[in-house]
């Protein structure tokens, strides 16, 4: 089963390897990852989709919670978060295919980002089901190349994951 | 001013030294001098070590240094080694120090080693220049990369203001909370720049809080429990030696009236003399300790961590029991075994607190452990701990090193290798304190013993210490012997020697159809003796005395013991057929606990 967590780090150097090394040797997979930078200066956010069963995910976390460098770690549930993936397709185009592709992207509100004479490349944000979908409508015309970001989640509601951070 | 050839430590202050006072004007000193000052600030005493290029800046301080004693090893393992000897037998951080490359790499196995038996060690190591990183300069290793995963955490300075906090940081992350191996990687340029010195630095580890105290409910559950238990044990790990809890353990034990195991890293917790006491778990634990487990119905697992060679197959580990863990490492609790009751904290605390709350559970409710007790002492008369004596005529291993327990007392130290004479000296070594006890239990390092043998005696000058090894667990450190001599750091040293690597040996007997592939060593009975482990002792200045009689072995330990201005080895000749017993095989459950080959006890089906 797929969790979403959402960790608070110190943005200190190797800081990356020192996560993604836990989950490597403890023999979790991770599916999806997103590093940026917190609204507290000195703090990333990173936010990790892995595929884990419940007690292995106890285990994980509280693995990760031994790195010094990790302040905090979330488990984010699904029906409390806006979840966003952001994908760049390059799709292959002519005369025929163009105002069909065109159209789609309309329906997905997707954009087109830049144009050539045999290809487009749109520009797509929602969470997974809906890339997917569209990926599924594009592929028929030939998709030359994709590049997408991890999983972006943030719980709903004015709760922030980052209060109380530098308390006690 | 001495006069003397050998290095003698400096004068030691009582009290770490102090910074100046005035805060407005904080002395300039270069990185090496400010790792030096922070060191002796934090009260560190003695360091070992081995310089190379990348820190001779800081070896240059260190020459001067008044407040530090520096104990140049052989070979950087042996550092490691002996910081980890040094922190375990006295409880201290040991202090380990290397060059650059494979001054670090060098270091790699003693920390992974520190990391497995949480052990506190400060590692610091050269780096090269921090403009010179990256480009695969001379001796330039990603040592910090090398070695997150074997590391309670680990550091790269590369500026020379941030010294001082960051060698405060490292201690305090060695020693506190569940303690391990912290290493500090500084560049040669970071080390000859200059800086303001400022002491106390601010540590600011704001992810760092490791939880001491324990929840009051959770402990009135582990309380009420106890109380309630018809058949419990308290399994008694490394963490409560780690935490100093001995003496409060000892109370909780004789108020509950419950058996004690200790676990391989925590012979000595207990005392071995105390009738609570069922002797060590595991694969090699004695059989009223393995089934005491196997058979219970509570378990107390106290800075213990399930480990294997404990639970055997985990699935198959004390069916019966709840579980109560307390572990001051999170992660530890429901990692192998669910904890019905997880109680996270310092093992002294939990179990001072565990006491009290005990003592008024049971006054509702008196504990009947009559009938447990009735089955664990007819387990213990059935089940003693023994050996044979060997039918070749030799000597048993057994024996020597029972002799060696009972001539030199529960006030020597014993470090031990890796395999059979470890776990012999695990068994037949009376151990009535904590760390009295030192040997690589989680990573099952081979040379770990006489350089963590060294390091015990720099540590505990006064004490009678002991490196219990193999020959060859031996050969994989021995040169350290030139630093013990050199030194004057008179260890003891028994060589078990059996000719093999004796554990291999024992599988390959018991389950590869006696095919002894590649453990014979050639340095015993009737080989050609490959090293002469005699004269080597006398080439490194140390009295070596081989011993082949029975009738020979009391004469010759208690020479050893009495012989300080050197080390001593003593190569014990020993038949290697001797196994270690009880044992159970590995993959299977505790339950198939055998007291001999092909001999199983009985035990009470639930």
């Amino acid at each position: 089963m797929s969790h979403v967590l959402s960790l608070l780090v110190e943005d200190k150097p190797g800081l990356l390897t020192r996560v993604a090394g836990l989950f490597a040797r403890r023999g979790f997979n991770i599916e999806s990852l997103a590093v940026g930078k917190s609204e507290i200066p000195g703090l990333s956010r990173i936010t990790v989709v892995v595929d884990v069963e419940d007690l292995p995910l106890e285990q994980v976390t509280k693995q990760l919670n031994k790195l010094i460098n990790v302040l905090k770690i979330v488990e984010l549930d699904p029906a409390q978060t806006v979840e966003r993936e952001h994908m760049l397709i390059k799709v292959r185009v002519d005369n025929t295919s163009r105002s069909q592709i065109l159209e789609a992207a309309t329906l997905f509100r997707a954009r087109i980002v830049d144009v050539a004479t045999d290809s487009l490349v749109i520009e797509v944000t929602g969470d997974t089901p809906k890339v997917q979908a569209l990926l599924r409508v594009l592929e028929p015309y030939g998709i030359k190349e994709i590049a997408q970001s991890g999983l972006l989640a943030i719980g709903r509601g004015p709760k922030s994951i980052t209060e109380r951070i530098y308390k006690n | 001013m001495s006069t003397e050839s050998s290095p003698v430590p400096a004068a030691r202050p009582s009290q770490p030294a102090r910074p100046p006072v005035s805060p407005a004007a904080p002395i300039i000193l270069t990185g090496s001098g400010a790792i030096l000052k922070s060191l002796e600030n934090l009260g560190i005493t003695d360091v070992f070590g081995l310089p190379g290029g990348a820190i001779m800046p800081f070896y240059d301080e260190l020459m001067s240094s008044e407040g530090i004693r520096h104990i140049l090893v052989r070979h950087e393992q042996g550092a490691g080694h002996a910081a980890e000897g040094y922190a375990s037998s006295s409880g201290r951080v040991g202090v380990a120090i290397a060059t650059s490359g494979p001054g670090a790499t060098n270091l790699v196995t003693a920390i992974a080693d520190a990391h497995m038996d949480s052990v506190p060690l400060l590692a610091i190591t050269g780096q090269v220049f921090s403009t010179s990183m990256g480009t695969d300069a001379f001796q330039e290793v990603d040592i910090v990369g090398i070695t997150m995963p074997i590391t309670k955490h680990s550091f790269l300075v590369t500026k020379p203001e941030d010294i001082p906090a960051t060698i405060a940081a490292a201690y305090h992350i060695a020693t506190t909370g569940r303690p391990g191996p912290v290493l500090v990687d500084v560049t040669k340029d970071c080390q000859q720049a200059s800086a303001p010195f400022i002491w106390p630095p601010k540590v600011d580890l704001p992810g760092y809080r490791p939880v001491t105290k324990a929840h009051g409910k959770q402990i009135q559950a582990a309380a009420q429990l106890l109380a309630e238990a018809k058949r419990p044990v308290l399994y008694v790990g490394g963490g409560v030696i780690r935490s100093g809890a001995s003496e409060v353990l000892l109370a909780l034990a004789e108020s509950t009236g419950a058996p004690v195991v200790t676990t391989l890293m925590a012979r000595g917790a207990f005392p071995d003399s105390h009738t609570q006491h069922l002797g060590m778990p595991g694969m090699h634990g004695t059989v009223p300790a393995v089934l005491a487990l196997q058979e219970a119905d509570l378990l107390i697992a106290l800075g213990a961590r399930f480990d294997d060679r404990v639970t055997g197959k985990p699935s198959e580990f004390a069916p019966d029991a709840k579980v109560v863990h307390v572990d001051i490492d999170p992660a530890e609790i429901s990692k192998i075994r669910i904890a019905d009751v997880p109680i996270v904290g310092d093992a002294k605390d939990v179990i001072t607190d565990l006491t009290v709350a005990y003592e008024n559970a049971a006054r509702d409710h008196t504990p009947d452990i009559e009938a447990w007790w009735q089955r664990l002492n007819s387990l213990r008369e059935q089940f003693p701990l023994g050996y044979d004596e060997p039918e070749d005529g030799l000597l048993s291993p057994q024996y020597v090193i029972e002799r060696i327990g009972a001539i030199t007392g529960p006030e020597g130290v014993y470090a031990s290798g890796v395999g059979q004479h470890q776990m012999w000296a695990a068994q037949f070594i009376k151990y009535e304190r904590p760390n009295a006890w030192l040997n690589s239990g989680g990573a099952g390092t081979m040379g770990y013993g006489l350089p963590a043998a060294m390091g015990a005696k720099v540590a505990q000058p006064d004490r009678t210490v002991w490196a219990i090894d193999g020959d060859g667990c031996f050969q994989m450190t021995n040169q350290e012997l030139a630093t013990c001599t050199i030194n004057n750091i008179p260890i003891k040293v028994a060589i078990i020697n059996n000719s093999s690597l004796g554990m291999v040996r024992q599988w390959q007997t018991l389950f590869y159809d006696g095919r002894h592939s590649f453990t014979d060593l050639n340095t015993g009975h009737n080989t050609v003796m490959i090293p002469d482990f005699v004269k080597m002792a006398d080439a490194y200045g140390a009295l070596g005395i081989r011993i082949t009689k029975k009738e020979d072995v009391d004469a010759a330990i208690r020479l050893a013991n009495a012989t300080n201005d050197r080390p001593v080895v003593l190569d014990f000749i020993v038949s290697r057929d001797a196994m270690v017993w009880p044992m159970v095989p590995q993959g299977v459950g505790n339950s198939s606990v055998q007291y001999a080959r092909e001999h199983a006890p009985e035990w009470e089906e639930e």
